[in-house]
């Protein structure tokens, strides 16, 4: 991938720094556009306020909470298997990724281990959720450009991955799958073949979305150097997953720290953009989908036999502790702080959801843009609402 | 033979009134109606693996009375600050501009509205008023995405005009006559090289001007990608986000009926209008035959609007604003030079 040059950056910047010395000459008067709660735009109930002057933003502050469900509280009444079925409510698209952290760090309190063969059919889904989740995204930035078919081929082929999924799980959108110890259930027959073709549709996909959405003029000159976040101003805000990577940070907590997951039995890429603008973190994304479907085959073909289930009480009570436990979710780093004292219940949950630090970079990186550009970088971004709010 | 020109003038002036009143109705309902059947409806979804509209009528063919009735159901909602008389008159403004253009437009050779000697220039000149209904809409719903996509729109069709009219007059300097039916007579009664098969379809020698004339024509009917002014991630639908009901019914008829009527424009002007090659252009069954092939050129160029409107994102305001001055407008130019030498040297 070529880098965009300096002179590209600084052109941009150099418009915005003419734009806002004629709204200072001009003495222009602002003007305070509410984007949401309610807006097409974001696919949620994000809120941001934007201060414009002309169509230039002066600040732009992101309202977040519309959304709040309290799941860090709801935790402390639920047993420690009733837990999975709220935290499948905090990244709706892919959801199956947001019960491993919170099982993996009981697990780790409770000193069990799942059998190989569960942890590798865990990894599947969990690979398979990020394909489902990352797919939409591709579809769904180019729908904020204004590009309406990819959105429509994003949709159709994330059915192939989620039929794969509700296959296995029984659900499409919220499996509640995992279980302290391994998994509910071990695989449907015939869902290794399915499974495979499902993988080669969605590498089509990509070469699609590479033809129709990176291919394109418009899209690139719409996206590229726009949004760009520094390497180390991104990790000050404790970006994570594709949007640091995106900025050339090579920083991938399933190569890096594995836990629980078998990430590092396989050979895989972890990808970085020099960039760091919405165009590379459309690029790396795209590449991350096609990087799982490959790891998803690997795992498919080297999947161990065996039980998937370890022994664990029935009723499941966790020794006193703490744990703390993180995974690259489809969305970034996802971690659960578990604290107990011993009981059925957790005693605090503190749940560290990518969007969240994500989404706080966005008063930084909207200075000075303009309108359409605040669609580009938050689409660019990618927050789930739930995750952001939980 | 019954001569349609004498016909008409044997008519009373209410009635002959009255028939190019059913007439102008007819070209811009009946070509609004079947562009979103046959492109929003149908086109669309192939191109986005769905089946489209199935349930009501064959193929769904009747959704659009469906969609119809639904939009007058609703109510006719004004904001509370609006300026209520702008407000309301706007997409009556914004139709108005269409039913104008429409009269220009020669469906055969006496199946016309206007026949004015200056038709094409009328035709630039009243697309026009369009701008002033959608500054119209954009001030008087008093909404701050109404206003942002009244302002982008209006500049972006005040800089696409320059194009559209740049392109039209290469047309012009090689047919000699603004006159619609002239440009159509010119092209049938041409030849390519001395051979006469087809005429002269100005599509052939004006190529550079016919894309001009499409990509402006596609910024002036604000699609994407040039549909910044109705964005509807960042400015919900721009212009027309106040407008419910009964108006928002207008400003839609009118954004496919324009399409149409641009289309039948850009027919006329570079694919030789209603006229069928072997067919004596005076004969009187052009008056039935020529509108059914202005219709059938009609689709095929909203065709391709359509199909750019589905696959591409948009443009930025400014880079929507440099292609127009920097790209377009240069070479509008230089093709009006190089039509003008090779006319006076040929």
């Amino acid at each position: 991938m070529t880098a965009i040059s300096d002179r590209e950056k600084l052109s941009y910047i150099a418009a915005q720094a003419a734009d806002a010395r004629i709204n200072l000459e001009l003495e222009t008067e602002g003007m305070t556009l509410n984007l949401g709660p309610q807006h097409p735009a974001t696919h949620g109930t994000l809120r941001i306020i934007a201060r414009l002057d002309g169509e230039q933003v002066i600040s732009a502050d992101p309202v977040m909470g519309y959304m709040h469900r309290g799941y860090e509280k709801l935790t402390e009444v639920r047993t420690y298997p009733q837990v999975t079925a709220l935290v499948n409510r905090i990244d709706w698209v892919g959801s199956f990724a947001n019960e491993v952290p919170f099982i993996l760090a009981a697990e780790k309190l409770m000193d069990v281990e799942a059998p190989p063969r569960a942890q590798w059919i865990r990894t599947v889904l969990f690979e398979l959720s990020r394909v489902a989740n990352i797919s939409l995204f591709l579809g769904d930035m180019a729908l904020q450009l204004g590009a309406t078919t990819p959105a429509f081929f994003a949709f159709r082929d994330r059915e192939h991955v989620l039929n794969q999924i509700e296959a296995v799980t029984g659900g499409r959108f919220h499996p509640n799958f995992d279980r302290i110890g391994g998994l509910k259930d071990d695989l449907p027959a015939g869902w290794i073949t399915e499974t495979k073709r499902a993988m080669r549709k969605m590498r089509q996909f990509c070469n699609e979305m590479e033809q129709l959405v990176l291919g394109n003029e418009i899209f690139a000159a719409r996206s590229r150097g726009i949004g760009i976040i520094p390497a180390d101003i991104g990790l000050s805000y404790g970006l994570s997953g594709a949007n640091i990577r995106a900025s050339g940070v090579d920083w991938d907590t399933r190569r890096d720290n594995p836990c629980g997951l078998v990430h590092g039995e396989l050979d895989w890429k972890v990808w970085t953009h020099p960039d760091g603008d919405s165009f590379a973190r459309f690029w790396v994304r795209l590449q991350e989908v096609r990087e799982s479907t490959k790891m998803i085959d690997q795992m498919l073909d080297g999947l161990p036999s065996g039980p998937i289930m370890a022994k664990v009480p029935r009723i499941i009570k966790v020794p006193a502790g703490e744990a703390y436990v993180e995974t690259e979710n489809p969305l970034g780093v996802m971690g659960y702080y578990v604290i107990s004292k011993g009981e059925l219940v957790p005693y605090r949950v503190k749940i560290r959801s990518a969007s969240f630090s994500n989404i706080s970079i966005a008063p930084w990186l909207l200075k000075g843009v303009y309108v359409p550009d605040i669609i580009t970088i938050l689409a660019s971004l990618y927050f789930i609402l739930g995750d952001i709010d939980r | 033979m019954i001569d349609a020109t004498i016909l008409l003038g044997e008519l009373a002036y209410w009635q002959q009134t009255s028939l190019r009143v059913v007439g102008g109705l007819a070209a811009v309902l009946l070509i609004a109606g079947t562009l979103v059947y046959l492109h929003l409806f149908k086109l669309v979804s192939f191109m986005q693996s769905r089946l489209g509209p199935m349930e009501a009528g064959p193929f769904g063919s009747l959704q659009l009375l469906a969609e119809v009735g639904k939009f007058l159901q609703k109510e006719d909602l004004v904001p509370r600050k609006a300026d209520r008389f702008v407000f309301l008159a706007a997409p009556f403004v914004v139709l108005v501009s269409t039913f104008l253009l429409v009269v220009v437009v020669p469906w055969g050779p006496d199946a016309w509205f206007i026949d004015s000697d200056v038709g094409i220039y009328l035709a630039m000149a009243v697309s026009s008023v369009s701008v002033i209904g959608i500054l119209m809409a954009g001030w008087g719903s008093a909404s701050k995405y109404s206003l942002l996509g009244g302002l982008r729109a209006t500049g972006q069709l005040i800089a696409y005009e320059l194009p559209l009219i740049l392109a039209v007059i290469g047309v012009v300097i090689q047919a000699g006559t603004m006159n619609m039916q002239g440009i159509v007579y010119a092209q049938a009664e041409g030849s390519i090289f001395g051979w006469a098969g087809i005429g002269n379809p100005y599509f052939l020698t004006q190529g550079v001007g016919f894309l001009l004339f499409m990509i402006a024509m596609q910024a002036e009917l604000t699609q994407t990608p040039f549909d910044m002014p109705i964005a509807e991630s960042e400015l919900v639908t721009g212009y027309m986000t106040e407008y419910s009901g009964m108006r928002f019914l207008l400003f839609f008829i009118g954004e496919f009926a324009t399409a149409g009527v641009f289309s039948a424009i850009a027919a006329v002007l570079f694919l030789g209008g209603w006229y069928i090659p072997g067919i004596d252009p005076d004969d009187n069954i052009m008056n039935v035959l020529g509108p059914l092939v202005m219709l059938t050129k009609v689709v095929g160029l909203t065709f391709l609007v359509f199909w750019f409107r589905f696959t591409f994102p948009r443009f930025r305001e400014d880079q929507l604003q440099k292609l127009a001055w920097k790209v377009l407008i240069p070479v509008a130019l230089a093709n009006i030079v190089v039509t003008g030498i090779l006319k006076v040297a040929f």
